[in-house]
């Protein structure tokens, strides 16, 4: 006899006395800020007894209408609002703008800023699986863990602060490459980052891995299928769980990601055990993917040569004229993008994150549309957590990693 | 290693006269069909034993006001992962009847995708399951990203583009 029959025998048992009460669900709001569902989101759920027999979910609570004000906006300023969408790697979300925008307008981006642009990326991909898994570890009841990580996230947003300023919404690069060099602070700071984080990982990972508890907790909880995962349009780590290896970085390259060696992690059942497990594999495979552009960082500029879109350095602004001019157009939005349809993805830290830009020819985009991989695959979980119960829900939902910022935009 | 033209080619040939507009921006093959073609199109690319377009990438609406009779563009971009072929496929819509099959018998990802496109176009997908709004307030009574609906106040005087010489 499987679990879920036992559990459904339980309630019988226990409703013996009260026949009236026989086949009466339960209607649970778990949500909208329910304080383990990290986030705002509303999921209304059917109970018989302990187990969820179907569920709903309501989303939109942090809706911010960034589609439309992006069609007001000149393309440098949209970059901000790719910064809010998803915030645990706001980076992924601004390079995967600005390389929309260059495709768009034909600019080659040097070597040195792709694969600075690489390192970031990759240092905010950990972070966002940092996150992820810790926070797994926190709703399956052990704490210490994501507080050793969230030390080292720390350390990653300190590298954001010496390439950006920011830490949280970065707003990281411009159109046709970095707003600076890449700092000697920088680099010791990521250098550094190399040696510590291994053994924090290794440590989280020797706390969980293998972790009875954890192990009972997540194997076999909110499983899904391969073919059912590509149906709900699944990518990047949980569709890999579910032992798809499709990643954009190797499928279409972008930003020189040809270049490195690495390795794309796949599970086998989906479930959140896999999830997990992928989601720290992928930490180890971005590192090694950091020390390699670190160690072969062209040297070279930093931008593109493309005076109508970057803007000029400051010290020319003050001394001369075209500069002057190209700084004051670009500043108040007056550079005009050629017409054109592109579709741009990248590897987020969920998944496909793609950019459908039209432009008309005007300052702003005419349409500009996200793809969000968690409000996709998000319409899964109700599929996903049938079945089980209140705790195992909050854990399958914290492994999808589903961040409200993304699912709303 | 599929090609953008052999694709097309095998495209036109079986769906004589209803695909057009085959063009290929930035390499991604885009063609246009009717709604009475979406379908059976979607189903043919998935189906079909060589290309394998299994993956559902999105779906979206855009609106364009002053193109007579096609006001609105219903977009899908398919993906088949076994052979990393990409394709872009609209259906042109007029304002005065904006239906159009829908999806989620072939993907279930297509659920939401198209709900996000009623609420903010407000494109009726007929035979889905639940096409109710899905970002914006159920008491919403307009579609927002439509283009006659501003994005400031328009009575609002200092904003004007002609003060800023645009």
């Amino acid at each position: 006899m499987s679990e879920v029959d036992l559990i459904s025998d339980k309630s019988q048992v226990a409703r013996i006395n009260q026949p009236e009460l026989v086949e009466e669900l339960t209607t649970l709001n778990l949500g909208p800020t329910h304080p383990a569902t990290h986030g705002i989101f509303q999921n209304i759920l059917q109970m018989d007894g302990e187990k969820i027999v179907s569920g709903e979910q309501t989303i939109g609570y942090i809706h911010r209408a960034f589609e439309k004000i992006a069609e007001r906006r000149p393309f440098y300023q949209i970059t901000t609002l790719t910064d809010r969408m998803n915030y645990c790697s706001s980076p992924i979300n601004n390079f995967g703008w600005h390389m929309t925008v260059e495709k768009l307008l034909g600019i080659e981006v040097p070597k040195r800023a792709q694969y600075i642009r690489v390192i970031m990326m990759e240092l905010a991909r950990i972070a966002d699986h940092l996150i992820c898994n810790g926070i797994l570890g926190v709703d399956s009841g052990a704490f210490s863990g994501f507080l050793y990580l969230m030390e080292k996230r720390e350390e990653i947003y300190e590298v954001y602060e010496e390439v950006c300023g920011a830490r949280l919404t970065t707003n990281m690069g411009r159109i046709g490459g970095m707003e600076r060099d890449l700092t000697s602070t920088a680099i010791l700071k990521i250098r550094a980052l190399l040696q510590s984080l291994p053994p924090v990982l290794k440590e989280f990972e020797n706390l969980f891995n293998r972790n009875r508890i954890f192990m009972d907790r997540t194997i076999n909880v909110g499983p899904i299928s391969a073919e059912r995962a590509l149906s709900y349009g699944f990518t990047g780590p949980n569709l890999r769980a579910a032992g798809v290896d499709y990643d954009v970085r190797v499928m279409n390259p972008y930003s020189s990601y040809e270049d490195f060696e690495f390795d794309i992690p796949v599970g086998q059942s989906g479930d959140t055990y896999d999830r997990f497990m992928v989601r720290g594999e992928e930490m180890w495979q971005s590192l090694r993917i950091i020390e390699q552009a670190l160690n072969n960082l062209p040297e070279g500029a930093y931008f593109a040569d493309a005076p109508e879109y970057y803007l000029p350095p400051k010290k020319d602004v003050y001394t001369k004229m075209e500069a002057l001019i190209y700084h004051f157009k670009i500043v108040m939005g007056e550079i005009d993008a050629p017409v054109g349809e592109v579709y741009h993805a990248v590897e987020g830290g969920n998944g496909e994150l793609g950019f459908y830009l039209i432009s008309d020819g005007g300052r702003a985009p005419y349409r500009l549309h996200f793809r969000r991989p968690s409000f996709i695959y998000y319409q899964a979980f109700p599929e996903m957590c049938k079945g089980t119960t209140i705790s195992d829900a909050i854990l399958i939902m914290s492994s999808l990693n589903v961040i409200a910022g993304e699912l709303d935009a | 290693m599929l090609t953008n033209q052999e694709v097309a080619e095998q495209i036109a040939e079986k769906f004589e006269g209803s695909v057009s507009e085959f063009e290929q921006p930035y390499g991604l093959l885009t063609l246009t069909t009717s709604r009475e073609n979406i379908i059976p199109l979607l189903s043919y690319l998935k189906e079909h034993p060589v290309y394998q377009v299994n993956f559902l990438t999105d779906i979206t609406g855009v609106h364009y006001p002053h193109n007579a009779e096609r006001e609105f563009a219903v977009v899908y971009h398919v993906h088949s992962l076994i052979n990393n072929f990409r394709i872009r496929i609209k259906v042109f819509l007029s304002k005065e009847d904006v239906n159009i099959p829908s999806a989620t018998g072939l993907y279930e990802s297509a659920n939401w995708m198209e709900r996000e496109t009623f609420d903010f176009f407000g494109i009726l997908f007929g035979g889905h399951p639940n096409l109710v709004r899905i970002l914006n307030v159920e008491e919403m009574d307009y579609h927002p990203m439509r283009k006659e609906y501003p994005l400031e106040d328009a009575t609002r005087e200092d904003k004007i583009d002609a003060l800023f010489g645009r």
